[in-house]
C-alpha cells in the first residue's frame, strides 16, 4: 500500500502524545524517588488500598453508575422520540441537544451554581411559596445533577442514531406477525438498539467516573471523587507517583467497564473494536 | 368486471372505492376489486401506479382516505396490522437481523404464545416446505438472497394466514432464481391453499403465476381479468403496451365485426361499438402471418430483422406504419412480403381519452 506513507504523521502523533505519556504514567506509578534515585516499588499501588481511598473510589463508581443509569432512563425515550420524528423536526431536536455542547463545559456547570445557590432562582421560588430555602449545592445530589446534565447528550445521540437507522419495515414486519406496540419495542426495537445503548453507556460512564470539575464546582471544596484525588496529588500534594498509580487503577476500571459493555455489543454484530 | 361466481361469500377480501391521498395528491383513485378464497391475484403496474399502497392498505399499514376494506364480510378498514389474519412478505424481506432462522420463523407463533413443542414442529415443517431443512440455527446474514426470501415466506406462512401479501418478493433475485421461485411460489400456494395477493411490475411474472391480474396505472385500475384475457383482450392501449409487445394502430369501427385500419377493411370478432366510432386496434406481433406479397391483407417491406432466440423480430413497413412481427421463419431485409391477421387476433379497444 503506497498510501501507507500518509499515516506516518498520525503514527508519530500517537507515539508522542499517547504512547509516551501513558508509559510515563505507568513508570511513575511503579517507581519512587524517596531515597534518592529511581526505585521500582508497588508501594504507590498498595497505598490506594487505604479505606479512605477505597471509599473515594467507591463513591466515584457509584456516582458514575447512577449517572449512567439515569441518563439511560432519560436518554432512551428521548432518542427514540427524536428518531421517530419527521426528518425536518428531527434535525431541529438534535440541534437543540447539541447547541449547549458548543458552550464551554465549565460555563455550563457554573450556570448551575447560580441556579441552585442560596440566593439562586430555585430557592427564590421556594421562598416565594413560603418555604425555607433549601441546601441544594455541595452535596451528592448536586454533583449527580451536574453530571446528568452534562452527559445526557452523549447518551441520547448514539441511541438516537441507532434507532433512526432501524429499517421501518422491520417494525412493520413485527406488527404484521401479530406484535402490538409494546411487543414490537421489546422484541425488535430494543434488541436492535443495544449497540447504541452500549456506546452511550461507555461515553457517559468514562467521563463520569473521572470527572473532577463537576464535583469541584457543585460538590464544594471538600467533595472528593477519584478525579479530584488525582488532581490533588498532581497539583497540590505534588506526589506524581501516587497520582499516576491512581490514574492507572482508574484506567483499569474503565477498561473493565468497556470490556463488559462491548461483550453485549458484540453479540451478533461481528467484532467492533478492542474486545 | 369479472365473470364467474359473484356470490359475496366466496370473497375473502373486498375493496370498496378505496381512495388514498398524500398531502392532497391522489395516489389511489376509487380502487374496487374483490379477491376470492384461494386465489392467486396479482396487482401489476409500473412503479408509482399505487399497487404497493393498495397492498399496504390491505395489510393495515396505511389507512385509506376514503373507502372500506372488507375481510370475510367484516369491515377491517381501521384494524391495526397485528389484529389482521393477514401476513406479508416484504420487498426486502425485513428479516430480524438479531435473530436466527428459527427465531425469525417462530416470531409470530411466540407472540401468540403457542406451546414451544408445537412451535418447533411447525417451524420444522415450514423449513421443509421452503426447502431449507436444517437451517434453524443459521444467522440471517449468512443466507443468500434466495434463502432469505424463503425464510421470509416461511415466517409469514407459519402463522397460517388466510391471506398472504407479497410485495415484489422476487425483485432482488437474479433472473434464473426468479424463474425458479416463480414456479415454486405458485406450487406452494396451491399446496397450502392460501389466498395470495402479489405485487409486481414484471408482466411476465404476473402472467405466469396469477389466476387474476389487476392492471393499475396512475392510481386507477385499468383492467381486471385472467392472464389470458388481459393478454388477448387488453381494454386499452396502456394495458396492451404494458403486457407484452403489440402493434397499436388507430382505426374506425364501421359496424359490428367490421373494422377499418391501415387503409383496409378487416373482419373481426368485436362488437358493441357505435357505428364509425374511432377506436384503437391491437395486434400481437406473433399473430401477424407473413405471406406472399399478393396473398396478404397488407403489403410491406421488411426493414429490420433481429434474432431473439426462439423467434425473429422483424419490422415491416407498409408505407405508413411499422408493424412488429414475431416469426420463426426469417425474411431478409428489403423483401417485399404480405401480412395477414386472423379475425380473432384483431383486438379492438376503446380509444384512450387524451388527458
Amino acid at each position: 500500500m503506497k498510501m501507507k506513507i500518509f499515516s506516518y504523521p498520525y503514527m508519530l502523533w500517537l507515539v508522542i502524545f499517547i504512547v509516551v505519556p501513558l508509559l510515563l504514567v505507568f513508570l511513575y506509578a511503579v517507581t519512587t524517588t524517596e531515597n534518592g534515585g529511581l526505585q521500582f516499588t508497588v508501594e504507590n499501588l498498595r497505598r490506594f488500598l487505604d479505606p479512605n481511598y477505597l471509599d473515594v473510589l467507591w463513591v466515584s463508581i457509584k456516582l458514575a453508575l447512577q449517572t449512567t443509569i439515569i441518563t439511560l432512563i432519560l436518554g432512551y425515550p428521548i432518542g427514540m422520540i427524536i428518531a421517530r420524528e419527521k426528518p425536518s423536526k428531527r434535525n431541529i431536536m438534535v440541534l437543540l441537544f447539541v447547541i449547549p455542547m458548543w458552550m464551554n463545559f465549565l460555563l455550563r456547570t457554573y450556570a448551575w451554581l447560580t441556579l441552585l445557590g442560596k440566593n439562586g432562582i430555585v430557592n427564590y421560588i421556594v421562598t416565594l411559596l413560603g418555604f425555607e430555602p433549601l441546601d441544594l449545592l455541595y452535596n451528592d445530589g448536586a454533583v449527580l445533577l451536574g453530571m446528568i446534565y452534562n452527559f445526557l447528550p452523549f447518551m441520547v445521540l448514539p441511541i438516537y442514531s441507532v434507532i433512526e437507522k432501524i429499517d421501518n419495515s422491520l417494525i412493520e414486519a413485527a406488527e404484521d406477525l401479530g406484535a402490538n406496540k409494546f411487543e414490537v419495542f421489546t422484541k425488535v426495537t430494543l434488541p436492535l438498539s443495544i449497540p447504541g445503548i452500549m456506546t452511550g453507556i461507555t461515553m457517559v460512564f468514562m467521563p463520569a467516573v473521572s470527572t473532577f470539575v463537576i464535583s469541584r464546582l457543585l460538590g464544594g471544596g471538600q467533595y472528593m471523587l477519584i478525579g479530584n484525588l488525582i488532581e490533588q496529588q498532581f497539583l497540590w500534594v505534588g506526589d506524581w507517583h501516587f497520582g499516576s498509580a491512581i490514574s492507572i487503577i482508574m484506567m483499569i476500571f474503565i477498561l473493565i467497564a468497556m470490556a463488559i459493555t462491548s461483550k453485549f455489543d458484540d453479540q451478533k454484530e461481528g467484532s467492533s473494536g478492542l474486545w | 368486471m369479472r365473470g364467474g361466481n359473484k356470490l359475496e361469500n366466496t370473497y375473502i377480501i373486498d375493496l370498496k372505492s378505496i381512495t388514498k391521498e398524500y398531502d392532497g395528491t391522489k395516489v389511489l383513485d376509487n380502487i374496487s376489486f374483490y379477491v376470492r378464497k384461494n386465489e392467486f391475484i396479482t396487482l401489476l403496474g409500473p412503479s408509482g401506479c399505487g399497487k404497493t399502497t393498495t397492498l399496504r392498505i390491505i395489510g393495515g399499514f396505511e389507512q385509506p382516505t376514503e373507502g372500506r376494506v372488507i375481510f370475510e364480510g367484516k369491515d377491517i378498514t381501521n384494524l391495526p396490522p397485528y389484529k389482521r389474519q393477514i401476513n406479508t412478505v416484504f420487498q426486502k424481506y425485513a428479516l430480524f437481523p438479531h435473530m436466527n432462522v428459527f427465531e425469525n420463523i417462530a416470531f409470530g407463533l411466540n407472540i401468540k404464545k403457542v406451546p414451544k413443542d408445537e412451535i418447533k414442529k411447525r417451524v420444522k415443517e415450514m423449513l421443509k416446505l421452503v426447502n431449507l431443512d436444517g437451517y434453524e440455527n443459521r444467522s440471517i446474514q449468512s443466507l443468500s438472497g434466495g434463502q432469505q426470501q424463503r425464510v421470509a415466506i416461511a415466517r409469514a406462512l407459519v402463522n397460517e394466514p388466510k391471506v398472504l401479501l407479497l410485495d415484489e418478493p422476487l425483485g432482488a433475485l437474479d433472473l434464473k432464481l426468479r424463474k425458479e421461485m416463480q414456479t415454486e411460489l405458485k406450487s406452494m400456494q396451491q399446496r397450502v391453499g392460501i389466498t395470495f395477493i402479489y405485487v409486481t411490475h414484471d408482466q411476465e411474472e404476473a402472467l405466469t403465476m396469477s389466476d387474476t391480474i389487476v392492471v393499475m396505472d396512475k392510481g386507477v385500475i385499468q383492467q381486471i381479468g385472467t392472464p389470458v384475457d388481459i393478454y388477448n383482450e387488453p381494454k386499452n392501449s396502456f394495458v396492451a403496451k404494458f403486457i407484452g409487445e403489440s402493434n397499436i394502430v388507430e382505426g374506425i369501427m364501421r359496424e359490428d365485426f367490421i373494422v377499418e385500419f391501415a387503409g383496409r377493411v378487416f373482419k373481426c370478432i368485436d362488437k358493441g361499438f357505435q357505428k364509425n366510432e374511432e377506436i384503437e386496434v391491437v395486434i400481437r406481433p406473433e399473430d401477424i402471418i407473413i405471406t406472399k406479397p399478393e396473398e396478404g391483407q397488407l403489403k410491406g417491406i421488411i426493414t429490420s430483422v433481429i434474432f431473439k432466440g426462439v423467434h425473429y423480430e422483424m419490422i415491416c413497413n407498409d408505407g405508413q406504419f411499422d408493424w412488429k412481427i414475431h416469426s420463426t421463419s426469417m425474411k431478409p431485409v428489403g423483401t417485399e412480403v404480405g401480412m395477414s391477421v386472423e379475425p380473432e387476433n384483431i383486438h379492438v379497444m376503446k380509444k384512450a381519452i387524451k388527458k
